[in-house]
């Protein structure tokens, strides 16, 4: 007996030593942590369970038959986040540069089978020179059931990818059908084809960084949803956005016991919205004063700033948030911010988070490339989500909600629960200016008519009372108190039930 | 008898105004301007009326508007506070003429005083100590250089109508007397519509002491003791304390005696200020007389116990003052000092912006007394209209070294978010030691922080060890369900191990004990994540924290003191893994010139493709009626100009890019 312990002790020894220390030493030379350290950042302490840790690649091609490693490239397991079953997965670029392999997908497949089965998060760490050539065609086959279950636990569970070094080729294609994907600065990549590939067929010189680093892919393509300092920094923010979410699609965002919270009024809030109608002001403010201890997950951050997304608790209940952000092109809709916002509302509606939307929108944005890049359709995808969503849909106007651009925004109309105005709405087909123009176009004059009836509509109509009056906005609040309405709201619909009509799926504008 | 007071001022002043005038059951009236709209002391008046646009030149200086609404009002005084219109002769001559009463002193004392140069010769006839000076404004630059010459370099340059150091210039040299005297004359243009400037001698290592006095209509007089003013920014008080730690009862009664005398010469009738420059060897100089309630009044009333807005309103009423010079004791001490909107870091720049958050200390002890004046609250708006100040904390305890504890203490407890603001830097002075020995001086600031006050100036180790307190306790309290028995709280590349002895923590306490180098600390503290302000006891020690921002599980922003820190804490098997993270990357800021805050561009002064030296004027930026000039810090080629004159500018943007 004590002869197979000593075994047993050793295979595990040999496995967490992964590709040996020359390796790990080069690893950490790069600025990045290995595989196991990763995990152990990641998860509470003690509380991996490893699987799979002696399974081995079973190619003899191109002569590797012999360099076989306990657990091959990828580390896989079960583990806590404060508490919280998540399951995981941590491609060891010690060995064989991380690349996949059959047995490598078979391990990837086996704990995401085991998350769907009981509910539970998975967090995909990658770190991956891509497919293991030697195998040809059964690596990609292994890339092809990844993708396969990732599609699957869509909607289910929610998965998180981490990109902590190369991710390219097919590989990117498994990260980008989980719901999150987080990057580390300096360190990490995605893209389909490398610089070198571009280089030769487009005559683009680029960087790697340039082509598909953390800044690229949370600016420009919003591939990734965060990029953080380090590996450890990532790691953290990575604890918080789990701590956030609910495990699966069958739990609800419950209130959770938290410390004394106040809801008194928060009379700051009542001089947010500058008189100046022209004048912006930040969204944020409104946001981080309304949930619990100011602590906002922000997703896609640097993207499409116009429009704010994220999650927050309120009275301890996670909630997502959508926002006009006034200080970024007036906050209003084009297509990067409808789909970006679009995106963030489905994941919600999979979860069954209560979506609080904060309004402040002057129209979709005009422009030749808007349109020629397919505003309609892209701007049908935000209120093509908010139709569909049957969560909780609480909504706030703070300022503008003008045209189509009021509609989308989680209006009553889209089935929304609760519609709140800020005295200092203007809820209106148009801004003044504009409706003046077309409504009195032949009686117009002078300069002077036109700012008299200016002056006329915006006090007929650019207040929230028009819209209330049909019951279009169930009340009209003060500033001050937005968040214990907000937090009353969430209580009373916490059982809120709406069906939709049976259908295999929906058919969303993509 | 005054029943309705209409206050001709805004801000602090004003909700300071109301709070007596209420206490008196006078009835009070406020006007405000549109930036004022929603400001505090338009709500705490019994009464308020709109006279116009941000512009004080459009509002608060208007004469007529405000007369009008004195008129619709009913209001039967005037309480001008300071600033505006408090030191102005038409001002006062007008209401005369309404037979509204001014609660201030009669015109003739403000003429007299408020003209530097009529106040230097009335001092000077009446055998006052006054500085070696030329009593004439000098316009051409020639005489201005005879005039230096005669006096002695270095010689100050000073506006007319000026104060609060606007229009002021110390001249070493005789090549630089000439630039600067057109600078002294244009601001002096910009800031009082007056460009007339005076010379006279710059007094080195000076101290700035002034009496406060009281007199009433019918000839009866008093002085409540000096306030010192020395430590300034700008030529503009920080912080102030009564009675001055340099003031013995002789130099005190010799000043107040020449003080009064000053005063009953032009018939002075209400509170004012007689301003003295004090040399190290106790001589004392006239300075100038403010005819009005001074910014620090507050350490003179919690050090004499007198309400120096009532007496004023009571010697307007025309009433006799109660109060006999026997009456007045100087009991205790106080410090007040000035929190500013401003960036210590870059010059006292002032900032503006929205007050995210406007926490006020709290009272602690009974026996102790926290005081603050301010006219901001949380969504107020510090705009680039007025003076940028959010508040005066004035405290008063036993003694000296019990009020500055005190002062530091309330200091830790302010929390300010959304704009820059100087309560470190008032910390950092506080602590420190000269200041603590009151071995002080106008130059304080310059010679304390000979190359600018730096962040995190006052690091030491003693405050790190409250950091590692601290962030420890953050971590339990964040991680509730922790067991682990080692922490490791990481700053930036050092690691310190935390033992945790005993931890209990329920919803209301957090108990607490660690230890850190063999060092037992037991914390106790019933702070909620929520809140911006931790107080815990550390060996039974009251500390204050503030929590700036709790990034996630394991990374906080936390100042203690006068210092900020981001600290890390984790398991010492992830704290061991910190060695191998990247330095992370900055942006090269070094080939740009940045605008230091928000203002409008006045001038540029290179070309592109221009070569410079260090130190050459590249950029004059105007905010706040300051000139404030960006020179630059190396020799370098001028790329690109991305702005141009009158353009206005927002902080930190790239105003020129340097090869």
């Amino acid at each position: 007996m004590s002869n197979i312990i000593e075994q047993l002790e050793k295979k595990r020894k040999e496995a967490r030593e992964g590709g040996g220390k020359k390796r790990v030493d080069a690893q950490h030379a790069r600025g990045k942590l290995t595989a196991r350290e990763r995990i152990d950042t990641l998860l509470d302490e003690n509380s991996f369970e490893e699987y799979d840790m002696y399974v081995e690649h079973r190619t003899n091609d191109f002569g590797i038959g012999k360099k076989k490693y306990a657990g091959d490239s990828v580390v896989t397991g079960s583990g806590k986040i404060n508490g919280k079953l998540v399951y995981v997965f941590s491609q060891d670029f010690t060995v064989f540069g991380g690349s996949l392999s059959e047995a490598h997908a078979e391990k990837i497949c086996k704990i995401m089978d085991m998350a769907l089965k009981v509910g539970a998060p998975v967090i995909g760490i990658n770190d991956s020179g891509g497919a293991r050539i030697q195998e040809g065609v059964a690596s990609l086959a292994g890339y092809g059931d990844v993708f396969q279950k990732n599609v699957l636990a869509s909607g289910v569970i929610p998965q998180i990818s981490v990109i902590m070094g190369p991710c390219a080729g097919g590989a990117v294609y498994s990260p980008a059908m989980t719901d999150f994907i987080f990057m580390v600065k300096d360190t990490s990549f995605m893209f389909v084809t490398g610089p070198d590939v571009v280089k030769t067929v487009t005559q683009e010189n680029v960087t790697q960084e340039e082509l598909g680093g953390a800044k690229t892919h949370t600016s420009k393509s919003s591939v990734a949803d965060g990029a953080f300092a380090n590996d450890i920094e990532t790691l953290f923010e990575v604890k918080k956005l789990i701590d956030l979410l609910p495990s699966n699609n069958r739990e609800k965002s419950l209130k959770k016991k938290t410390e004394y919270q106040n809801l008194n009024p928060d009379y700051s809030l009542d001089t947010l919205v500058p008189d100046n109608p022209n004048k912006p002001y930040d969204m944020l403010e409104l946001i981080t004063k309304v949930i619990d201890n100011r602590d906002f997950f922000q997703v896609q951050e640097n993207f499409a700033k116009n429009m704010i997304v994220g999650f927050g608790r309120v009275e301890g209940r996670t909630v997502g948030f959508v926002a006009n952000q006034p200080l970024v092109l007036a906050g209003c809709l084009d297509i990067d911010a409808s789909k970006k916002a679009a995106r963030f509302v489905r994941f919600c509606d999979c979860f069954n988070i209560p979506l609080v939307t904060f309004v402040d929108v002057p129209g979709f944005l005009p422009g030749v490339s808007q349109e020629h890049n397919g505003i309609i359709k892209n701007g049908a995808k935000l209120l093509y989500a908010y139709a569909e969503a049957t969560v909780p849909k609480i909504t706030i106007i703070t300022r503008k909600a003008y045209g189509g651009a009021y509609v989308v925004m989680a209006s009553k109309h889209l089935r929304g629960d609760i519609n709140y105005a800020w005295p200092t709405a203007e809820i209106a087909v148009m801004g003044a200016k504009g409706a003046v123009e077309i409504l009195y176009r032949n009686q117009i004059k002078n300069e002077k008519d036109a700012e008299t009836k200016t002056d006329e509509y915006t006090k007929q109509f650019a207040n929230p009372f028009i819209a209330s009056s049909r019951g279009f906005i169930d009340d009209v609040i003060k500033p001050q108190n937005t968040r214990r309405r907000i937090a009353t709201a969430l209580d009373n619909l916490e059982n809120k039930e709406l069906s939709s009509p049976y259908k295999k799926h929906d058919n969303i504008p993509l | 008898m005054i029943k309705k007071i209409l206050i001709a001022n805004r801000g602090e002043i004003a909700c300071r105004i109301i709070k007596t005038a209420n206490k008196m059951g006078i009835k009070t009236v406020a006007v405000y301007s549109e930036a004022d709209k929603y400001s505090d002391f338009v709500n705490m008046a019994d009464e308020s009326y709109y006279i116009g646009p941000s512009a004080p030149n459009e509002s608060y200086l208007v004469i007529k508007k405000i007369i009008e609404i004195a008129k619709k009002s009913k209001s039967d005084a005037i309480h001008p506070g300071y600033g505006f219109l408090s030191e102005n002769y038409n001002f006062v001559k007008a209401l005369e003429k309404e037979k509204i009463k001014f609660i201030g002193p009669n015109k003739n004392a403000i003429t007299k005083m408020g003209d530097k140069i009529e106040s230097k010769n009335l001092a000077l006839k009446l055998n006052l100590n006054v500085i070696p000076g030329h009593t004439e404004a000098v316009k051409d630059p020639k005489k201005a250089i005879k005039i230096a010459e005669k006096i002695g370099f270095p010689v100050l340059l000073k506006a007319s109508a000026g104060g609060g150091g606007k229009g002021m210039r110390i001249v070493n040299k005789r090549q630089e007397l000439e630039l600067n005297l057109k600078a002294a004359q244009s601001e002096a243009l910009n800031s009082f519509g007056d460009d007339r400037v005076f010379i006279e001698k710059y007094i080195t290592n000076p101290r700035h002491i002034e009496i406060q006095i009281l007199c009433d209509k019918h000839g009866n007089q008093v002085h409540l003791g000096e306030r010192e003013c020395s430590i300034q920014r700008r030529y503009q008080k920080v912080i102030e304390e009564c009675p001055s730690s340099f003031v013995d009862e002789k130099l005190r009664d010799a000043m107040a005696e020449q003080a009064l005398r000053l005063a009953k010469e032009v018939k002075y009738d209400s509170a004012g200020t007689v301003e003295f420059v004090v040399d190290d060897k106790k001589n004392f100089y006239f300075l100038e007389m403010n005819t009005r309630l001074q910014v620090e009044h507050p350490v003179t009333e919690l050090v004499t116990d007198v309400d120096l807005v009532e007496q004023m309103i009571n010697c307007a009423d025309g009433k006799k003052l109660r109060l006999s010079q026997q009456d007045i004791k100087l009991n205790g001490w106080s410090i007040e000092s000035r929190i500013y909107a401003e960036d210590p870091l870059k010059e006292f720049l002032p900032s503006i912006g929205r007050l995210i958050e406007h926490q006020e200390p709290k009272i602690f002890n009974k026996d102790e007394i926290i005081r603050n004046d301010t006219g901001v609250s949380s969504g107020s708006d510090i705009s680039i209209y007025y003076d940028p100040m959010i508040s005066k904390l004035a405290v008063h305890a036993a003694n000296r070294d019990k009020a500055l504890d005190l002062m530091i203490r309330a200091l830790e407890q302010y929390y300010i978010e959304g704009v820059d603001h100087n309560v470190a830097f008032l910390i950092s002075t506080l602590k420190n030691r000269d200041f603590r020995r009151g071995d002080i001086s106008t130059n304080f600031i310059k010679s304390n922080y000979p190359k600018g006050y730096a962040f995190n100036y006052g690091l030491n180790s003693s405050i790190l060890i409250k950091f590692i307190n601290i962030a420890s306790l953050i971590f339990l309290k964040c991680n509730q369900g922790n067991k682990t028995k080692v922490l490791s709280v990481i700053n930036g590349s050092d690691i310190y191990k935390i033992e945790v002895i005993e931890c209990v923590s329920s919803k209301q306490n957090t108990n607490l004990i660690i230890k850190n180098k063999n060092k037992e600390y037991s914390l106790t503290s019933n702070w909620t994540i929520n809140e911006k302000v931790m107080q815990l006891s550390v060996n039974d020690q009251i500390e204050f924290a503030k929590i700036d921002k709790i990034h996630n599980f394991n990374k906080y922003s936390i100042t203690v003191e006068d210092c900020s820190l981001d600290l890390i804490v984790s398991s010492p098997d992830t704290a061991k893994l910190f060695d191998y993270m990247p330095e992370p990357k900055y942006e090269d800021l070094s080939k740009m010139l940045i605008s230091p805050m928000p203002g409008l561009i006045k001038d540029i002064s290179v070309k592109q493709g221009q070569k410079i030296k260090k130190g050459e004027q590249i950029v004059i930026i105007e905010a706040m009626k300051m000139e404030n000039i960006l020179k630059s810090e190396k020799d370098c080629l001028i790329k690109e100009i991305l702005v141009k004159e009158g353009d206005s500018v927002s902080a930190d943007e790239i105003l020129i890019n340097f090869e």
